[in-house]
């Protein structure tokens, strides 16, 4: 497999007021294989907006090696153009006062893209986003959800290799992020097109990436899959337990790392560690001592991770 | 090539049907620029009911460097007139969208805002040239037909050239959107009046540094078979195509250093 992404060294350094240099990315190395779905995560500031824009030729590094499709992106910007789709959230690929459609249209003109081929996918994503309500409503009176879905769709009509992703569902409502995330992880697996987004929504990574990269003052802190992550850094799982009758906490339980009580003792919160006990080890060590209504066995979320990480 | 004229002028019917989206102030628009036009014109007629020459140029002479510099104008207008955006499409980041599709990004910009509503000030300027060619009594020569012709391509590179030049350097003061605007401006205005009517240093720098005597002054010096006021030598007077090529040549250059600049600042 190719690599799509290939960064080396990568540095970009800001100057501030008298002449002083800020690292905004500080010696960034990753690669990204075809068809994978990468999470870029870290907080306001990190250098993932920077590391993007390098990625897609609108800034030059200060230092490093970039290759993306196999193209230094800087130099070979309008050619690495029609081999990738980029969705930066704020700046709209649309025309704001004509119908979406035409926006459509446009694009497959600008990326010259064969008829059947445009006709064929603009189809597909339609369908899918659910967009045929408003192609013919003017960009300016869309909602955001609705914006967002065109954007993307704008994106990938000319068929790229990777598609780069900034906060694509930040300010969406559920139902709006939802679909986009079924839409984008769908485009990951039956197209194959390689995903990279940035985003504070943890949830998106959850949905979408099965490799997260963890960036933070500009270095790349973490790189490996979520559940490598969640192994490494989200601590414990946990063991919800609905009781019949109130009980005393739930102590000396082997395994378990801390217990929370609820609900009067009606609704008891086990963590457990993964090393030490299995959840159906630990579900027959409560049922054996209680009367157990209902259970429910919790992952550690990528918050926890996301929490251990920014602040270890 | 055909392929690429083709995206260009599917994005030259959009941008007009984008216009066209408020037909009733674009209408309004198309007619103010028409009457700006006018207006300008009016005060010149005015003058000279108090002078008899301005420059060395009588009314009719005026009025057809006036019309050939309107043209050249309202068509450089037409065509680059978008660039006025940049300092917003640069503050905003929305340039950086137009830099993610495979086209050249002043190309993108410059159909961006194809503002019809330009045609106006061509128009009066049209009628008005019209006129000042059917009244003068003017010897028509092929060279001179060919220097009437030609005169508002050349004023349309210069003036073209001029703004392009002007407006890449919000690259650099992203804030600086004054200097673009006295140089469209100015140079509109400056271009508009025979130019032995300014002394000095406007006269050095908007006639030569800023090659605006080229853009009507010296061909209508040309058609009409004048001496030069300023007393310069007689070649200036057909030297129009060939200032337009080079300052064509030396906006391109500034603006891609802008360009390169933006994408290595990132601001």
């Amino acid at each position: 497999m190719d690599a799509v992404i290939e960064v080396d060294g990568l540095r970009r350094e800001f100057r501030r007021r008298r002449g002083a240099r800020l690292a905004a990315v500080d010696g960034v190395s990753l690669s990204v294989r075809t068809g994978e779905a990468v999470g870029l995560l870290g907080p306001n500031g990190a250098g993932k907006s920077t590391t993007i824009k390098m990625l897609t030729g609108i800034l030059v590094p200060t230092a490093g090696r970039v290759r993306v499709c196999g193209l230094d992106p800087v130099r070979r910007r309008r050619e690495l153009a029609r081999r990738i789709g980029v969705v930066f959230g704020q700046r709209s690929q649309l025309w704001w006062d004509l119908p979406l459609a035409e926006s459509f249209a446009l694009l497959r003109a600008i990326h010259r893209v064969p008829l059947d081929d445009h006709a064929r996918r603009l189809e597909e994503c339609v369908e899918l986003l659910e967009m045929a309500p408003f192609l013919a409503t003017p960009v300016r009176q869309l909602s955001l959800g609705q914006r967002m879905r065109g954007e993307v769709t704008a994106a990938l009509l000319h068929s790229p290799q990777l598609l780069v992703l900034d906060e694509p569902t930040v300010g969406l409502d559920l139902i709006s992020k939802e679909r986009l995330r079924a839409f984008l992880a769908r485009s990951n697996a039956v197209d194959g097109v390689t995903l990279l987004l940035t985003t504070h929504d943890l949830p998106d990574v959850e949905r979408l990436c099965r490799r997260l990269v963890v960036i933070d003052h500009g270095r790349v802190l973490v790189d490996g899959s979520l559940d490598s992550l969640r192994r490494r850094f989200g601590g414990a799982r946990r063991l919800i337990v609905d009781l019949e009758r109130p009980c005393p906490a739930l102590t000396g339980l082997p395994g378990v790392l801390d217990v929370t009580v609820e609900a009067d003792g009606l609704r008891q919160q086990l963590a457990f560690s993964a090393d030490q006990t299995s959840a159906a080890d630990l579900i027959a060590a409560v049922v054996a001592r209680v009367a157990v209504r209902d259970l429910l066995v919790v992952e550690p979320s990528i918050e926890d991770v996301a929490r251990t990480l920014y602040t270890s | 090539m055909g392929e690429r004229l083709a995206i260009y002028r599917g994005l030259l019917a959009a941008s007009v049907r984008s216009q066209l989206a408020y037909p009733a102030s674009f209408a309004l628009q198309c007619l103010a620029q028409a009457l700006v036009q006018l207006e300008d014109m009016i005060v010149v007629v005015v003058l000279f009911s108090r002078i008899s020459t301005m420059g060395g140029f009588t009314l009719r002479e005026v009025l057809l460097v006036y019309s050939l510099a309107g043209i050249s104008f309202g068509l450089a207008d037409l065509l680059v007139g978008s660039l006025d955006t940049v300092a917003s499409l640069v503050r905003t980041g929305r340039l950086d969208a137009l830099l993610l599709r495979p086209l050249p990004a002043m190309a993108q910009i410059c159909v961006s805002d194809f503002a019809l509503r330009r045609l106006g000030k061509v128009a009066t300027s049209l009628a008005v040239l019209g006129y000042v060619l059917a009244v003068s009594d003017i010897t028509w020569t092929p060279l001179r037909v060919a220097i009437l012709l030609i005169t508002p391509l050349t004023g349309v590179a210069l003036l073209g050239a001029v703004w392009v030049a002007a407006t890449a350097t919000t690259f650099w003061l992203v804030e600086g959107q004054e200097l673009p605007n006295a140089v469209t401006y100015g140079s509109g205005m400056f271009t508009s009046y025979p130019v032995s009517v300014f002394s000095g240093w406007l006269l050095r720098l908007m006639a030569f540094v800023v090659p605006g005597a080229f853009v009507a002054y010296y061909p209508a010096l040309a058609i009409l078979g004048k001496p030069d006021p300023l007393g310069l030598p007689p070649v200036l007077r057909y030297s129009a195509p060939l200032v337009a090529v080079l300052a064509a040549g030396v906006a391109a250059l500034v603006w891609r250093a802008g360009l390169r600049h933006y994408v290595g600042t990132g601001s």
